[in-house]
């Protein structure tokens, strides 16, 4: 690897195989059971998991010579900001959009690329899940700033850039369900995950959004509430948008035991 | 909390969508909001730069009167101007609501919004949020619609896709029929109006910057019942974008609004890596030609020049790619105002466009036609409204940069109301509407029964990238008679061929061979719009350039385009436009901007 002015250069796929496996998780619906097809088709540089599954899809035949269904999988954005074709991808949970063949194969050293839906959601349809949940639990934090209404009442209030690019950081998330995929403590209803209690944070941290922050942090305080985080620290691993989860963790964390100690003055 | 009574569906939960959902709602009415993808994953996410609206923090003498006339000329004088001045003047109350509502929006050391520069402009007036600002703005919009949702106010129909309209004997429009994309399910939903909001039909296009999920189908279906579809052949080719197997990225204007400089290597054999070719060995062609405006030049001119510079082999290493540069930033300045959307260069071309000059591309962007609306958002069906990318209402020939993020909201905000104001005076459960829903059902049932029993030996995937390459190849950046004439041809060929596509998949469970069957049929009506339109206007006009009508022709074509449906082809018809505010002139980006107010 070269280095110049503190930019290091990517290490790149030299010598490619002529054709690339793809091993996929299938699953016909939801509550059936699951099996492997193995597809392959010719390499292609700058070839990326969707435009794979979408060589595959136009003629689903296996290794085998078996013709079965096209996998289904959602994808829209394929610029990483959607968050919906979310995956595990060689093992590893992440956007089949911005996963490339290329650094694919040369993290495994192989020909081949397993692609399996997310675990901890309710299985579609081979790769697609099911993540309404996470939007319900932004329900649950109160997830936004109560207006007063829309009608024109002038700017919002002064914010130095410095808070604005904090928040802006924890506003990426595009609930795409990497950190609850990695979380060893979600699964089921017991914990609500970082995504939500990040989102609160970002809503507390605005002056606006300060003003109703006991609203956020009660929906916190449940059985599925933030005390169930065990600090194992994978959620900020896997985050596409690099959020300081855990961060944004511990800040509410310290917020609610404010709350506890000193809420009642307020009531 | 109950609504008071109307209900109003609305189709799409992109900005414009969710604009209008959380006005209907507030203003106390019931809104079904039915989207194919979960409204915070729609394609207003793509919209990186900002969104533009002359709120005059830079002392820069800027006004809503300067933001109409800069849009109308960038728009080459084809769009009506009293809903674009009222867009203008709306503007900074749009950037000032988001401002409330919670948008991390980038700010001076004062505190206040900060703004830059964009294409087609001279003054600092795009509030931007990092550089993914559609993002940003519809996640505000997004969480405020959730708030309703707790309410009972808005009932969300994610993952449905609308198939028709249920239009009553006299043509009024008394609701839609939706399919669960899951179950392959159909259901009738009834509603007061029918707002349309369902974004761009790039895919038309096989590979542009679009979404996946901008097929513009559903509007397709509209067109077919009936609605008026205006200035079809208006496609924004972006100038910047990457090239990619699935599609072409963008990389946003907000890059050049920063100061970054498109070039080649005036040697077109120089196989030198670009930081190694000298100052002086470098042509930044946009600079030369046209020194007030340089890299910011409108995005119809920038592309056809980049287009050219590779047409005529001066592209990076003869190929088609240019450079665009933004090395001589700091990389900290780049990180903090434009982290985003060079982190998806990075990810997706694996150089860091911090330390090496991007290779960019133009690229299918964004339609400046859509349904025909009138100044309230009204199309010509009584009962349905449109608003955002798929009206046509605001952008003319050409949309200037961080325009549409300001359109999509003023277009929501504008047909919200107007919707409400419809609905409070129609005859409700007239005569005429019993049965209609159940009928149209059925016809929809059918149109489903038939593609799944369908065994032919075509596949539908293929098909479809035989429409993006003859579209992109004839009705981009160049257009020429003869091929817009051979590409009709072939779509009518493709419409054929359809008939004997098998969809492949014995699973009909959340299957997506079915719905893209039926949004492959209806992207093929809207490209003949597109490419007829494109034909018969002889004349050069915004992003519609003719060589052999290299002229813009006030005369016979400062008109709109009127598309409406027959069997055979698109009735194509020509309306005049409305130019009582700003007296149409020549456009001219190579001094600096004529005299107008």
């Amino acid at each position: 690897m070269s280095e110049t002015k503190g930019h290091r250069e990517k290490k790149r796929l030299e010598n490619p195989p002529s054709t690339v496996k793809f091993k996929i998780q299938r699953r016909e619906k939801e509550g059936a059971a699951s099996h492997w097809d193995t597809f392959e088709i010719p390499y292609r540089r700058n070839l990326n998991v969707i435009s794979a599954l979408m060589e595959i899809r136009k003629n689903p035949v296996t290794v085998e010579g078996k013709t079965t269904t096209p996998p289904v999988w959602d994808m829209s954005c394929l610029e990483q900001v959607c968050g919906i074709c979310t995956m595990v991808i060689d093992g590893r949970v992440r956007q089949s959009c911005s996963a490339l063949v290329d650094d694919l194969l040369l993290d495994t050293g192989s020909d081949t690329v397993t692609l399996a839906p997310m675990s901890k959601f309710p299985n579609v349809r081979d790769l697609k899940v099911d993540r309404s949940k996470m939007f319900d639990h932004l329900k649950q934090v109160h997830a936004w700033i109560e207006l007063d209404g829309t009608y024109d009442l002038g700017p919002g209030p002064h914010i130095p850039n410095e808070t604005a690019q904090e928040r802006y950081a924890l506003s990426r998330c595009m609930t795409c369900g990497c950190c609850l995929e990695a979380c060893p403590q979600y699964s089921n209803d017991q914990y609500i995950g970082p995504q939500a209690i990040a989102q609160a944070r970002l809503f507390n941290m605005h002056p606006t959004g300060k003003i109703t922050t006991e609203e956020r942090l009660n929906g916190l305080l449940g059985d599925d509430g933030i005390t169930n985080c065990g600090d194992a620290q994978n959620c900020v691993k896997v985050c596409p948008m690099s959020i300081p989860l855990t961060k944004a963790i511990y800040e509410t964390n310290r917020d609610v035991t404010v709350n506890a100690l000193f809420g009642w003055l307020r009531k | 909390m109950a609504s008071n009574g109307l209900k109003i569906a609305i189709v799409g939960g992109g900005l414009a969508g969710l604009a209008a959902a959380m006005k209907i709602a507030e203003a106390g009415h019931e809104v079904d909001l039915i989207s194919v993808v979960p409204v915070k994953r729609s394609h207003s996410v793509c919209a990186q730069g900002g969104i533009n609206g002359a709120v005059n923090t830079k002392g820069e003498g800027d006004s809503p009167a300067k933001h109409l006339d800069d849009t109308v000329y960038g728009g080459d004088f084809l769009a009506n101007q009293p809903p674009v001045k009222r867009m203008c003047d709306m503007a900074p109350q749009i950037i000032y609501l988001f401002d409330r509502m919670g948008v991390p929006f980038s700010r001076t050391k004062e505190g206040l919004l900060d703004f830059r520069r964009f294409g087609g402009t001279l003054h600092n007036r795009t509030a931007f949020a990092g550089a993914s600002t559609g993002q940003q703005l519809l996640y505000a919009l997004d969480e405020q619609v959730r708030k309703w949702e707790t309410q009972g106010r808005v009932n969300k129909y994610e993952g449905w896709e609308m198939l028709s309209l249920v239009l009553d004997d006299h043509q009024v429009c008394r609701g839609l029929i939706a399919m669960d994309l899951q179950t392959l399910e159909l259901k009738s939903f009834a509603a007061d109006a029918v707002i349309m909001a369902t974004g761009g039909p790039g895919l038309i296009f096989g590979k542009s910057t679009n979404s996946m999920t901008c097929t513009g189908s559903a509007v397709s279906a509209c067109y077919q019942q009936g609605a008026r579809y205006a200035n079809g052949e208006f496609i924004q080719v972006h100038p910047t974008s990457i090239p990619g197997e699935d599609k072409l990225r963008l990389m946003s204007e907000s890059a050049r609004g920063e100061g970054g400089r498109v070039w080649v290597p005036k040697n077109t054999a120089d196989t030198r890596s670009p930081k190694d070719i000298p100052e002086d060995e470098r042509w930044y062609f946009l600079e030369e030609k046209y020194p007030a405006y340089g890299n910011l030049v409108p995005r119809d001119i920038a592309t056809r020049e980049i287009f050219q510079v590779c047409l005529e082999g001066h592209g990076v290493a003869g190929e088609n790619q240019v450079y665009l540069d933004l090395t001589h930033i700091p990389a900290e300045v780049l990180t903090e105002r434009l982290g985003a959307i060079l982190e998806i260069y990075e990810m997706f071309v694996g150089d860091d466009p911090r330390y090496v000059p991007m290779r960019i591309f133009p690229g299918v962007h964004y339609s400046m036609g859509g349904l025909w609306v009138d100044f309230e958002q009204r199309t010509n069906i009584p009962g349905l409204f449109a608003a955002g990318e798929c009206d046509y209402s605001i952008h003319g020939a050409n949309r200037l940069g961080a325009n549409s993020l300001v359109s999509c909201v003023y277009g929501g905000f504008t047909a919200a109301p107007s919707a409400i104001e419809y609905a409070k005076n129609i005859e409700r459960g007239s005569t005429g509407t019993n049965g209609i829903h159940a009928a149209e059902l059925k016809r929809q049932q059918e149109i489903n029964d038939q593609i799944v029993s369908n065994e032919g030996s075509e596949n539908q995937y293929k098909l479809h990238e035989e429409m993006g390459k003859v579209m992109t190849d004839n009705v981009t950046v160049v257009r020429y008679n003869d091929r817009l004439k051979a590409t009709d041809e072939k779509l009518l060929e493709l419409q054929e061929r359809f008939k004997h596509i098998s969809i492949n998949d014995s699973n009909l469970w959340a299957t997506q061979a079915v719905p893209h069957a039926r949004q492959f049929w209806n992207m093929l009506q809207l490209a003949r719009v597109i490419t007829l339109g494109a034909l018969n206007r002889n004349e050069s006009r915004g992003a519609h350039y003719k060589p052999d009508f290299p002229e813009r022709d006030d005369e016979n074509f400062m008109k709109t385009t009127i598309a409406e449906y027959s069997d055979e082809a698109p009735v194509l018809s020509y309306e005049p436009v409305d130019v009582s505010l700003v007296e149409p002139r020549k456009r001219d980006y190579s001094k600096g901007k004529s005299k107008s107010n």
